[in-house]
């Protein structure tokens, strides 16, 4: 374990910790009076008429596949940046080729209106 | 010592994470556990010193793919899913397989006990990671960087031609 | 085992700090909020709780830890649980890769920058998570919407966070700033211009990561009610609350780091420029301590004037303290990096003030059709430039 990443995971402890303390000190000062009317969500006042867990666009779906694609582009450029003053031009030119084949992609998710979200 | 006790830490989180992610009746649950497991696995990353691997591991599996599988969930009735019975009147062939498949593994672990020894840490600093990673992907391999473009290519195409039915 | 000494304990040190003031920090950059838009709109705005609204923060959150937690019936208990904890959390423990300056920083990881958007990125599961757990219409809406937005504009910052690591090489925070003292530039200058791009591609995409206006969309009052928020309550509310305001303080250093030199003075390679180590901080503090000073005699009750004294003098007194050179050598990078951190955020808060809120599509459509192809352009732009410099 590399010795300048446990400072991390303690302050992910202490971090973790203090909604939890702060929560459950304020579940012994605050009242609670929870019942009938007041235990149903929010519809603008009239009675929800089903369940919310339903079914719904398929665009966010579409925006999450299309997001991991991209977030692995980046990914991959990340050390490439680091690494980028060794390389040189030979780095530009893989990165070019790289980048190059996405476009193509890109365009084409362009014209075919997947980027469209109407 | 202190290695030893990250290590059984981020172990045991991976392995419990994984046995609630397949016991829990709310895919949500489930895929909560899984991120957990995933978690942990970036953990086991930043202990065997690969930091970049645990950072991608995370932005990657957590941020990325673990969303998506959250949209899918949300996507689908979970609550009927939930209702309907969870095993099917093949299981005590399923858990016959199973139990074969794990005493094989557990055979593998045997005949290779030899390796279960903790290697000492490192002595002194490691070069950086990502720079390290950044020399082996573009000059080492240069060409399977080059066809994982290819592929992302072909993912991005097939993910719109599956999920959009006019084009 | 290490002995324990001071420095070894100096992260755990700071560590308690920031989850102990973070909160209360947070709560006065509300109430900077709400004057300046106060301001902005000609209102007076917090007035009542104390000097000119002084102890609002405080009076808000004895009201939020005393509010009843109102849990709806159907909801995922469980989830509806973990989500805000699990969005606090990973906004706190951004702060450990930060450098507040050389000195100050909690640990300083050769990923830092990663570390930073790998965190974020797990926040976003606790909107999405959150939403879910409410069974209701709108918070669902509103996580989804939370969700495209938020991972959408993660791309468009991967981007402009690359460019910078093209002129820094290194994902450190603290290399990136030394990077930057050795160049004898901001990065914000580097490439010029298209640094200042990579850094408008920054700025556009903090700003729709953490949901501010004019990309607020997530819950936009007037159709989403309060998006994924909506059937939060109480100290639970108070807590994605909080989260929302540590995030834009982690964006915003993270924006000081790569591009606006973190803790270094402007002009860090001009000598003849170094007074301005003293004159900022020490002119900053007694200009404020003074005004708290003139506004006490304004103030209509006794325990009002004696709290703004006390806040004048104690103004004054960091003012002391930043003109003594061993106190000014330890934290003028402090001052500067939170100096550069509230220019952001006061620009934040401006852009709030100003511009009318985009529609959802236009959102997406800025997103995946101007900033990622802009940004990709922009890498390669820089990728150029950095190989006919040499």
């Amino acid at each position: 374990m590399p010795g300048n990443y446990i400072p991390i995971l303690v302050f992910l402890v202490l971090a973790f910790a203090f909604p939890v303390v702060a929560l459950s000190l304020a579940a012994l000062v605050r009242p609670s009076a929870q019942s009938g009317e007041r235990l149903t969500p929010y519809e603008c006042g009239i009675q929800p008429v089903s369940d919310s867990r339903g079914r719904y666009t398929v665009r966010f779906y579409i925006i999450a596949m299309l997001f991991v694609i991209f977030d692995v582009e980046t990914v991959f450029l990340y050390p490439w940046a680091v690494q980028y003053k060794a390389l040189k031009v030979f780095g530009l030119v893989e990165m070019l080729v790289f980048l190059a084949i996405l476009l193509v992609g890109y365009v084409w998710l362009y014209k075919k209106g997947a980027l469209e979200w109407v | 010592m202190l290695d030893q006790f990250f290590f059984y830490i981020f172990a045991s989180v991976i392995l419990l994470g994984g046995l609630l992610t397949i016991t829990r009746r709310s895919a949500v649950h489930s895929a909560i556990f899984l991120i957990a497991t995933l978690l942990g696995i970036a953990g086991l990353f930043l202990h065997l010193q690969a930091e970049f691997l645990a950072g991608v591991q995370v932005i990657l599996y957590v941020g990325g793919i673990m969303v998506l599988f959250l949209f899918v969930i949300m996507l689908v009735n979970l609550d009927q899913a939930a209702r309907q019975r969870q095993f099917n009147r093949q299981w005590w062939l399923a858990l016959l397989a199973a139990a074969a498949v794990c005493g094989e593994a557990l055979y593998g672990l045997y005949r290779g006990r030899g390796a279960f020894t903790f290697p000492g840490a490192v002595p002194g600093n490691m070069p950086p990671n990502t720079q390290a990673v950044g020399n082996a992907l573009y000059q080492n391999y240069m060409l399977p960087f080059e066809v994982a473009s290819i592929m992302l290519l072909v993912a991005m195409v097939g993910a719109v031609v599956m999920a959009k039915k006019r084009l | 085992m290490p002995p324990i000494t001071l420095a070894a304990l100096k992260p755990y040190i700071m560590m308690v700090l920031i989850v102990g003031i973070g909160p209360l920090g947070v709560g006065y950059l509300v109430l900077l909020e709400r004057k300046l838009m106060a301001d902005m709109q000609a209102r007076l705005g917090p007035m009542r709780v104390g000097p000119q609204g002084l102890l609002q923060p405080i009076a808000d959150a004895v009201k939020l830890l005393l509010k009843e937690d109102v849990i709806p019936g159907m909801v995922d208990k469980w989830v509806f649980w973990l989500a805000p904890c699990v969005t606090v959390t990973t906004a706190l423990a951004a702060f450990a890769v930060v450098p507040f300056s050389s000195d100050f920083v909690i640990t300083d990881v050769n990923i830092g920058v990663l570390a930073i958007l790998a965190l974020s990125s797990v926040g976003v599961l606790g909107i999405i998570l959150g939403g879910w757990a409410a069974n209701s219409h709108y918070p669902l809406l509103g996580s989804l919407r939370a969700t495209a937005q938020m991972v959408s504009y993660e791309v468009v910052m991967g981007f402009a966070v690359v460019a910078v690591l093209l002129m820094a090489g290194s994902l450190s925070m603290v290399e990136i700033v030394k990077a930057q003292a050795e160049s004898h530039r901001w990065f914000l200058f580097g490439a010029f211009p298209f640094g200042l791009i990579a850094f408008f591609m920054y700025y556009v995409a903090a700003m729709a990561e953490t949901n501010r206006s004019p990309f607020d969309l997530p819950e936009a009052e007037s159709e989403l009610v309060a998006g994924f928020m909506t059937e939060y309550s109480g100290f639970r509310w108070a807590l994605y609350f909080l989260a929302e305001y540590c995030n834009i303080i982690v964006v915003c250093s993270l924006a000081v780091t790569l591009f606006l030199g973190g803790w270094l003075r402007p002009f860090p390679s001009v000598t003849w420029l170094g007074w301005l180590d003293y004159a900022a901080p020490v002119g900053s503090f007694l200009l404020a301590g003074g005004l708290s000073l003139y506004l006490v005699k304004r103030q209509p009750r006794a325990f009002d004037q004696i709290v703004l004294a006390a806040v004048g003098l104690a103004l004054l007194a960091v003012a002391g303290l930043f003109a003594w050179p061993a106190f000014n050598a330890l934290f003028r990078g402090v001052f500067w990096f939170m100096a550069k951190i509230m220019v952001l955020v006061y620009s934040f808060m401006w852009v709030r003030f100003t511009f009318p809120r985009y529609r959802y599509d236009q959102l997406m459509r800025l997103g995946w059709r101007v900033m990622i192809p802009l940004g990709i352009v922009n890498v390669i732009a820089i990728g150029i430039v950095l190989v006919l410099k040499g």
